[in-house]
């Protein structure tokens, strides 16, 4: 092992290595080195080299303001939000008016709409690329000014109709995200 | 505020991958593009620059424009980061005029870039997806295809709009891309190619929609002074606006229509706007441009137009938006051919981002680069050929727009 030197004071690479075992020349003296693993690398291309990067991240995520929609879907409720100045109702919730700003109240949404829009994904993003053909609808309510983006079961996809009749249905099993309730024909 | 001027602008050719270069490596090709086309202008003449892209997944890097702004020989000068979705570099581009508007810098550089190619498609349309509300809308399916598919199906319902006249927009700006060596999605199309290819979110079909992209755009900006020596074809700004929407499609308003000069209420008597069929936010960042720019008939006044057409439909509602015709008429404008290169007002001549390609960051800088090189009247110079120049064009609007447009902007430039 090499020891470098400024002025007269050796330098050691690794400043907790006992000097004596460098300087020893003692059979079976350990030489410093990282130990080597069988792991290697994917490699998809050379010129350039083009490697496998993976990346994953777990979130501790508050719904916050919203929670109660959430906690609401496990009693099989669906949950909008009125204004309690200007009276305009919202089918997704919002703790505060879009229109007037003013603070909103929880109301309870009829479980029957109609279809506002739709369309059917025959490919989608990768986390739900296996859940391909999946109908996406957007509910409106008899009184409630806005809509509410949800799932339609039960109908073959591509055969959605703007105006179709649709009901809400809940999962027993929650999961705690807005998928808990979905819409089948009425 | 100080009048503005575009003196030169650069592109990489778009591509699905470009694993040869990094980001840093496209947005210098660009860059160094620009800079030899105003040989006057030396590095130390720039006063600053704005820097735009989307995702910090598609780079693997966090804080990745510092990291352009070292390897273009622009530090230490000021800069910052724009993101805005889709309209990231139309964003950027006015982000870029504001900095001289305001008499803070001389010379801004205003470059964008995006790597899409660095992950599997699908799950580049998830990074994208999280570009909708994550509580209530991307759990539900997130996938912008789906969310715009369901804009044009409540279009067609609302104003019969056809799937074969949005096919004509593919065709349109497929084949005008046949003339563009930077585009990447060059073809001769017809409606039953179009209806044809497979479909992605119904009615919208792959040829109805863009690709995914690796580019870098560079625009120079300049104020009068340092335009007159720089260039003698400098283009002018004169017109800037921005608009937006609620994140959230379901949250729209079923209201009145915002009224361009041209336009009366009783054009819109029975429409309850914009719900999920038309986009405000380009509405208002077109009233606001031209007002600015003292345009009153935009058919009239502008004599080319390059627009967000990440989907076949977004163009058609994008006429409207834009006051090209009335609501409700996008669909005969585009079957009657007024946006055709031969049209009324040519949309899209570059090929538009259905064609060209869609990096994210680099669209709305790569739509004012075909713009700056309509207004000089140097489309031979950079193109190779002039078959897509527009002979005597004064005039040109630039159109960006985010996440079912959540930010849009328009920008107006005319040449001088």
């Amino acid at each position: 092992m090499e020891v470098w030197k400024c002025g007269s004071t050796p330098i050691l690479p690794y400043p907790h290595t006992p000097l004596l075992k460098i300087m020893s020349h003692e059979p079976g003296a350990q030489k410093i080195k990282l130990p080597e693993t069988e792991e290697g690398t994917v490699l998809f291309g050379v010129d350039p080299i083009i490697i496998k990067h993976h990346y994953e991240i777990d979130y501790i995520h508050s719904y916050a303001q919203d929670s109660p929609f959430f906690a609401g879907l496990t009693k099989k409720k669906l949950l909008g939000s009125r204004c309690t100045q200007c009276n305009y109702k919202f089918a997704t919730p919002r703790s505060h008016c879009m229109e007037c700003g003013a603070k909103t109240e929880w109301f309870e949404l009829p479980l029957e709409g109609k279809i506002h829009t739709w369309t059917t994904c025959y490919f989608g993003s990768e986390e739900f690329l296996k859940e391909t053909p999946f109908t996406l609808i957007l509910v409106e309510f008899e009184g409630v000014n806005t809509l509410f983006l949800s799932r339609l079961v039960g109908v073959e996809p591509g055969k959605a109709e703007i105006g179709m009749r649709v009901k809400a249905q809940f999962l027993r099993n929650c999961k705690f995200k807005p998928t808990d309730v979905y819409f089948v024909p009425a | 505020m100080r009048p503005v001027y575009m003196v030169s602008g650069g592109i990489t050719k778009f591509a699905k991958a470009h694993p040869d270069m990094d980001f840093r490596y496209m947005v210098k090709q660009a860059f160094d593009y620009a800079m030899n086309d105003v040989p006057n202008l030396t590095r130390d003449m720039i006063d600053g620059s704005v820097a735009s892209y989307f995702s910090d997944h598609f780079t693997r890097q966090l804080k990745a424009a510092s990291m352009v702004q070292d390897y273009l020989g622009l530090c230490p000068k000021p800069s910052k980061r724009i993101e805005g979705g889709g309209a990231t570099g139309g964003l950027c581009f006015q982000a870029a005029w504001e900095a001289v508007a305001s008499g803070r810098m001389n010379v801004c550089v205003a470059f964008g870039f995006e790597t899409m190619s660095r992950v599997s498609t699908w799950k580049g349309n998830e990074f994208i997806a999280h570009a909708s509300d994550t509580n209530f809308d991307y759990p539900v399916g997130g996938f912008y295809t789906g969310y715009y598919a369901m804009m044009v199906r409540r279009h067609m319902h609302e104003f019969g709009t056809t799937v074969e006249q949005m096919a004509l927009v593919s065709i349109k700006n497929h084949g005008n891309a046949l003339y563009n060596p930077y585009a990447q999605s060059p073809m001769k199309l017809t409606i039953e190619d179009v209806r044809n290819s497979p479909m992605v979110a119904d009615p919208l079909t792959m040829l109805d929609i863009c690709t995914m992209s690796d580019g870098a755009a560079v625009c120079i900006l300049a104020s009068e002074e340092m335009a007159a020596r720089l260039t003698d074809k400098p283009v002018k700004i004169i017109g800037i606006g921005a608009g937006t929407d609620s994140m959230r499609m379901a949250d729209r308003p079923h209201g009145k229509v915002i009224l361009l000069p041209h336009e009366s209420e009783s054009d819109y008597k029975n429409l309850k706007y914009p719900g999920v069929h038309s986009f405000r936010g380009g509405r208002m960042a077109a009233k606001q441009a031209y007002e600015m720019a003292g345009i009153t008939n935009p058919l009239e006044e502008l004599d080319f137009v390059e627009l967000h057409d990440a989907y076949t439909s977004s163009e058609i509602q994008t006429y409207e938006d834009l006051g090209l015709c009335k609501y409700g008429e996008g669909g005969p404008f585009i079957e009657a051919g007024h946006s055709t290169l031969t049209g009324k007002i040519p949309v899209n001549p570059s090929g538009g981002l259905l064609a060209c390609g869609h990096p994210v960051g680099a669209t709305g800088l790569m739509q004012a680069v075909f713009a700056f090189w309509q207004l000089q009247g140097t489309i031979q110079k950079h193109l190779g050929n002039d078959h897509l120049q527009i002979k005597n064009a004064r005039r040109g609007l630039i159109h960006s727009h985010a996440g079912t447009g959540t930010y849009i902007t328009v920008s107006i430039l005319e040449a001088v």
